[in-house]
């Protein structure tokens, strides 16, 4: 009954999207107040009715209602309770009732807090955001229903995928869709703004904290997916290149050139038009993105064969979405006049740059991730892509960017001197740069180029971040949280790429054949095997090794890596063991037992790999002080009648 | 240099720029297209003899050798047509097992081994590796219902 009753509210909340898509438009074009008004209430409507529906789904995983086709799918009976609760976005179907709820947060959220905004303005907002629900509930009634019922009701369901059951990856998605969604609200205020003809500095001072707030959950999901990758998968990696990850990685690299150009919007009136196209960009890649995890197109093209309602159904959408909004865009960016003059060396040429390079890095992405998938679906062959393109691509454009954070952030706005800036960095340049090539050289007693130069680029942004937040606090002591913000989240790339050059030239991993009581030296670090136990889970077995950890002739450690056995699951699992501390990791898997009590087995140490998830973690605490700035909070009437002075940060 | 002409300049350096990087990337691009054959092909000698490339098929039952002092293990893949050795040092993925269908990438050495750097499994036990599946079509062998199949779940 209750799985009905969150079908029927699905059913309602998709004709409440409607009338939230359609009414509140005709209204601001009419200039019917009463129809503006209706936005605010539908979109709180369609949230009850969205919510009632996914608390439906939920209950049904939470009681074990097997007769509903997809909870028999993704759960079983000796799930623990929280893996019940997280299954429900653990497939397709799930995952975009999630979705749409997320979006009915935000459309709420936006309605509640934007209060101060033009009524007209809001309802064109609301109703856009209405659309793109409208879709989701669609895709979801008439193609992929979560709560289709099975018959026979089968005693016990198929367990969730045992790599799913991570606390890592249990928030993953819900984090990583705040992002992906998020970024609909910068995409509802400009096409809003488009279709109102109305884009001037406040459009972008309006959609610059939504937009910074969906990147900071953005950039904290993609980190959590590379952290439970790294924990889970046995693998050691934390970033694979997989088409999975490079699906929310495209819309990360066009929202952090969005959130840069908006800062230009905002501040000087410029790149107007261009800020409108990245709004649409990041948002269609979000789309794109979760059509491409969750269609099944990654599996086969011929998914689509095999199931063409939803194939139809998920171009269809795209083509509307993207070609409707850039369409539009066509049409009316022609009247977007930027009134700010700027000279060739001003921080607007800054941000500029930094546009060009994001997005030559998600084109470069969006290459390598769509091309195997458009040669196949033409039938001319299977190819995919390897590994070494896509870091050679991000060496190259690390190299102009992290050479422009440096100073991009100390040039003024409108122009400056360029002499200025080359007296107050060049220092630091020539330090970082010198110390950079010499750390390589003295651990290696060779020169190390690209390692010289990643810890160089580390070092430059680090130390230009922390001058900058210096010469700031020698005038005065309280400071922008926007400003902190930056100082933040750029301090973050630094602490990232440190991590990131170090990790990959310094690790050392090694496969081992290791019998009861042997060991092995790695990096100073003695692995002692003593052997393995048996291990019960709450739904597994497992054999577990223990592994001695010495160094300098003392145990300093212990790691525990087990081999499982899921409960229904004929497949063992690997669970690894990590001992971390913050300058290195040192991590063992199980590979399989041989004979006689050996196994094989990979062992890892791994320097500096915390601070890649530390930079991560920097750069979503620098996007959420951004966003708590007071400035945002201020009412519109205040805020467009004293002229922001120009040095308050980005 | 006056306005207009440093704007130039900066216009030049952007172009420059991106096409410097455009170049580089498809040079790139270019060197790390990984074609896929079946073994099928690879006997017909359709494979570059230099380059490597990426292979698949189920793994032979019966096939799986292992040395008895390393980590070094051998097994036979099959697209029901033909089958190939491929020779692999490390540790299997989880999934790994025989009549399971796997993907290696590796290069063919002088003496037609094949040597993979890398076997992959997919996350899920009832997967299969979709170039598998075309290859397993292809030979006019295919296990029934291996390409309907959708995973669940395994697509993070």
């Amino acid at each position: 009954m209750i799985p009905e009753l969150g079908h029927f509210a699905l059913i309602i909340a998709f004709a409440v999207a409607i009338v939230q898509s359609i009414v509140p438009i005709i209204g601001a074009a009419r200039n019917q107040a009463a129809l503006v008004s209706l936005a605010r209430p539908a979109a709180l409507t369609q949230l009850l009715f969205v919510g009632l529906s996914y608390a439906a789904l939920t209950h049904a995983f939470i009681v074990h209602d097997f007769s509903v086709l997809y909870v028999s799918q993704h759960s079983n009976l000796v799930q623990p309770l929280m893996y019940r609760i997280s299954g429900v976005w653990g497939s397709h179907e799930g995952s975009l009732l999630l979705w749409s709820l997320i979006l009915s947060l935000w459309t709420v959220a936006v309605a509640v807090y934007s209060r101060n905004l033009p009524e007209i303005l809001m309802a064109r907002v609301l109703a856009v955001m209405g659309m793109i629900s409208t879709g989701f509930i669609a895709f979801m009634l008439f193609t992929s229903n979560p709560f289709e019922r099975i018959f026979p009701v089968p005693l016990d369901g198929t367990e969730l995928n045992p790599l799913l059951q991570d606390p890592g990856l249990a928030i993953h998605p819900p984090m990583l869709y705040m992002g992906y969604v998020g970024f609909s609200v910068a995409f509802a205020f400009a096409v809003a703004a488009l279709l109102g003809g109305k884009l001037d500095a406040t459009w972008a001072r309006w959609s610059r904290p939504w937009t910074t707030i969906a990147w900071s959950f953005l950039t904290i999901g993609i980190a959590l997916g590379s952290w439970w990758a790294y924990n889970e998968l046995g693998w050691g990696g934390w970033w694979f290149w997989d088409p999975v990850e490079n699906a929310s990685f495209m819309p990360w690299l066009v929202g952090t050139a969005l959130i840069h150009s908006l800062a230009s919007t905002e501040k000087r009136g410029v790149f107007k038009s261009w800020t409108v196209l990245l709004a649409i960009l990041a948002f269609s890649l979000s789309l794109l993105g979760t059509f491409i995890v969750r269609s099944g197109v990654l599996v086969s093209v011929h998914a689509f064969a095999t199931d063409p309602a939803r194939g139809v159904f998920i171009l269809a959408f795209l083509v509307v979405v993207v070609g409707g909004s850039l369409a539009l865009y066509a049409w009316r960016s022609a009247t977007v006049v930027s009134y700010g003059r700027f000279q060739w060396f001003s921080r607007e040429t800054a941000l500029l740059l930094n546009n060009i390079i994001f997005l030559t890095a998600a084109t470069a992405v969006l290459v390598g991730t769509m091309y195997p998938l458009v040669v196949d679906a033409f039938g001319v062959g299977k190819i995919s892509v390897g590994r070494p393109y896509f870091d050679t691509m991000f060496a190259l454009v690390a190299i102009p960017l992290l050479l422009l954070l440096g100073f991009g952030p100390a040039v003024r706005w409108k122009g400056d001197s360029w002499q200025r800036i080359a007296k107050m960095t060049s220092i630091f340049f020539v330090v970082s740069l010198v110390a950079g090539l010499l750390i390589p050289f003295l651990v290696e007693e060779k020169l190390n180029l690209s390692t010289g130069l990643g810890l160089a680029g580390a070092l430059w942004v680090a130390l230009t971040t922390l001058k900058d937040l210096l010469s700031r606090l020698t005038h005065s002591l309280k400071l922008p949280l926007s400003y902190m913000g930056m100082i933040m989240a750029h301090f973050g790339v630094a602490v990232f790429v440190a991590g990131v050059t170090v990790t990959m030239t310094y690790s050392e991993e090694k496969d081992l054949r290791m019998e009861p009581g042997s060991s092995y030296n790695i990096s100073g670090y003695e692995f002692r095997f003593q052997g393995t136990r048996k291990v019960q889970g709450p739904n597994y077995i497992a054999d577990e090794g223990v592994i001695e950890i010495w160094s300098d002739g003392e145990k300093s450690g212990e790691l525990l890596p087990q081999k499982r056995t899921y409960s229904g699951k004929s497949n063992p699992m690997t669970d690894a063991s990590i001992d971390k501390t913050f300058t290195r990791d040192l991590y063992a898997a199980l590979g399989e037992e041989l004979e006689s009590g050996a196994w094989s087995m990979r062992v890892y140490y791994k320097p500096l790999i915390r601070w890649i998830w530390l930079g991560c973690i920097l750069m979503t605490v620098g996007g959420v002080l951004a966003v708590s700035d007071r400035r945002y909070r201020q009412s519109v009437k205040q805020t467009s009648a004293k002229k922001v002075p120009v040095t308050a940060g980005v | 240099m006056n306005r207009r002409s440093r704007r130039k300049v900066l216009i030049f350096a952007i172009v420059f720029g991106v096409a410097v990087a455009t170049v580089l990337g498809l040079t790139a691009f270019e060197e790390n297209l990984l074609y896929f054959y079946s073994p099928t092909q690879v006997k017909a000698g359709e494979a570059p003899a230099t380059h490597s490339f990426r292979v698949g098929g189920l793994v032979v039952d019966g096939s799986v050798k292992r040395a008895p002092d390393s980590l070094k293990i051998q097994f036979d893949v099959t697209d029901n047509a033909e089958s190939m050795t491929i020779e692999y040092t490390g540790i299997l993925p989880d999934l790994f097992r025989e009549g399971q269908g796997i993907v290696a990438m590796g290069s063919l050495q002088a003496d037609g081994k094949f040597v993979a750097q890398e076997v992959l499994a997919k996350h899920d036990e009832n997967y299969m590796p979709p170039e598998v599946a075309a290859a397993l079509e292809a030979s006019g062998k295919s296990v029934k219902g291996a390409t309907e199949h959708k995973p669940q779940g395994a697509a993070y």
